[in-house]
C-alpha cells in the first residue's frame, strides 16, 4: 500500500459544493477587466502615432527626436502611451501566470515580480523620455 | 504548472478490434475510449467496425448497437436519444457532442470517440460530472424574489422580457461546452466554466428574480467569472446551438455598468 505506488494520493473529504464555493467571490476583477479593455483602445491611436512619428524621423539625429519631444503634445501623447503599454502588459502578463502557474508560492512571486519589473520598466521609459523632452 | 504529458497510468494503449461480421457492405471503424477502474489497466482504444447497412445514422445508435450485439461491456450514458437529456455528451471526431445528435455520416474515416476532456473518468465513457454539478449549485439556479407572487396567479413578464430568456432556457446542461474550455482545464476548480455561468446569466436575465446585484456580487472574482479569455470553443462545441460566450460577455459588460 503505502510506499509502493509512487502517484501521490490525495484524500479530500469535504464536500463537492463545500469545494466549488471555495473561498467566496474576491469582489474583484471587473476593474482589471475594463482597464485592459481600456489601454488596449488607447493603444491603437497612441502606437500608429508612435510608429509614424519614428518612421517620420528615421536616419535623423537626436537633435531632432529632442525638438519633436519639446513640444507638450508629442511629450504628453508619449507618457501616455509609455503608461497604457506597461499598463497594459503587466495586466495580460499576470493572466497568463494566473492560468498556467498554479503554485501558491510560485504565482505570487511571479505577479509581484511582474508587477514591479513593469513599474521599473515604466519609470525608466518616462525619465528617459522627460530628460529628451524637458 | 498545468501537465502537457499524461501521467504513466493514463496513457492510452492499443486494444482489441471486433472486425465487422462476413458480407458487410458499408463499414466503419468506431475507436473508441475504453478504461475500467476494477482490472488496473491502462486505458486503451477498442475498435469496432459495424455495418452501417444495419444501424441507425446516429453515433448513438451504433454505441447501443455495440453494446447489445458485440460487446455488453461498453459502458456510456444515454437517456432520451433526441438532445434533451443531455446525458449522452462525448468527445466525437475529435469535438464535444451529443452522441444522439451526431449523424454518423458527418464524420470522414474512423469515428473516434473518447469521455468529456479533462474530466476524471467513471469508467469508458462516462465523465464524473460531480463538480460541474456543484458548481451549478453554488450559483443558486432558482428564481429569488422577496416580491411575494400575486396570490390569484404567477409572476409576470411582458413578452420583450421574455425574450431576453431565449438562448439560455434551452441549456440542457450536457456540460460539452465547459468541457471544450481550455481555461476550465487549466483552472476548473475555481472557475464556474461557461454552462455554469450561462445558468448564471439566465437569472441574471430574468426580469422576475431580485437579486441581480448579489448574483453579481457572488460573481464578481478573478477565476469564477474573469478566467473567461473569449476563446469561443464553448459557443463552437454547444449541441443546441446555443452561446455561452455571449452570455459571459453580457455579465462581464454587466459588471461595468454597474460601476459607471
Amino acid at each position: 500500500m503505502a510506499g509502493s505506488d509512487p502517484t501521490p494520493q490525495v484524500v479530500i473529504r469535504r464536500s463537492q459544493l463545500g469545494r466549488a464555493r471555495g473561498l467566496g467571490s474576491a469582489r474583484a476583477g471587473s476593474g482589471h477587466w475594463w482597464v485592459q479593455r481600456v489601454t488596449a483602445l488607447a493603444l491603437v491611436p497612441l502606437s500608429l502615432w508612435f510608429i509614424a512619428n519614428m518612421m517620420r524621423m528615421e536616419g535623423s539625429g537626436a537633435e531632432t527626436v529632442a525638438r519633436w519631444l519639446h513640444g507638450p503634445v508629442s511629450l504628453v501623447l508619449l507618457l501616455c502611451l509609455i503608461i497604457a503599454s506597461f499598463w497594459h502588459m503587466a495586466l495580460g502578463l499576470c493572466v497568463v501566470i494566473e492560468d498556467y502557474v498554479h503554485r501558491e508560492s510560485a504565482r505570487l512571486a511571479l505577479v509581484l515580480a511582474v508587477r514591479g519589473g513593469s513599474v521599473v520598466l515604466a519609470l525608466l521609459c518616462t525619465v528617459a523620455a522627460l530628460r529628451l523632452g524637458l | 504548472m498545468v501537465a502537457f504529458s499524461l501521467p504513466a497510468n493514463s496513457r492510452i494503449g492499443q486494444g482489441r478490434t471486433f472486425p465487422a461480421p462476413a458480407g458487410a457492405k458499408r463499414v466503419r471503424a468506431f475507436r473508441i475510449y475504453r478504461w475500467n477502474p476494477d482490472d488496473g489497466q491502462n486505458p486503451r482504444t477498442d475498435t469496432y467496425e459495424i455495418d452501417l447497412d444495419a444501424c441507425g445514422p446516429m453515433v448513438l445508435d451504433a454505441l447501443i448497437k455495440i453494446k447489445n450485439e458485440v460487446d455488453p461491456t461498453l459502458t456510456f450514458r444515454r437517456s432520451c436519444r433526441e438532445g434533451i437529456c443531455g446525458s449522452c455528451a462525448m468527445n466525437i471526431d475529435g469535438g464535444n457532442t451529443l452522441a444522439c445528435l451526431k449523424p454518423i455520416e458527418d464524420v470522414t474515416g474512423a469515428v473516434r470517440i473518447s469521455p468529456l476532456p479533462h474530466m476524471p473518468v467513471v469508467k469508458d465513457l462516462v465523465p464524473d460530472l460531480n463538480q460541474a454539478y456543484a458548481q451549478l449549485r453554488s450559483i443558486e439556479p432558482w428564481l429569488k424574489s422577496d416580491t411575494p407572487p400575486p396570490p390569484d396567479g404567477e409572476r409576470q413578464q411582458s413578452r420583450e422580457e421574455r425574450a431576453k430568456l431565449d438562448g439560455l432556457w434551452e441549456c440542457i446542461m450536457c456540460f460539452c461546452c465547459t468541457t471544450s474550455c481550455p481555461s476550465y482545464w487549466w483552472n476548473g476548480d475555481r472557475y464556474l466554466g461557461p454552462a455554469v455561468l450561462l445558468q448564471a446569466y439566465r437569472w441574471i436575465a430574468d426580469s422576475r428574480d431580485e437579486a441581480t446585484g448579489e448574483r453579481l456580487d457572488a460573481l464578481e472574482d478573478p477565476f469564477k467569472l474573469y478566467r473567461c479569455h473569449t476563446i469561443m470553443n464553448c459557443t463552437d462545441s454547444c449541441p443546441k446551438n446555443l452561446n455561452p460566450a455571449k452570455a459571459i460577455a453580457s455579465i462581464k459588460q454587466l459588471m461595468v455598468e454597474r460601476r459607471l
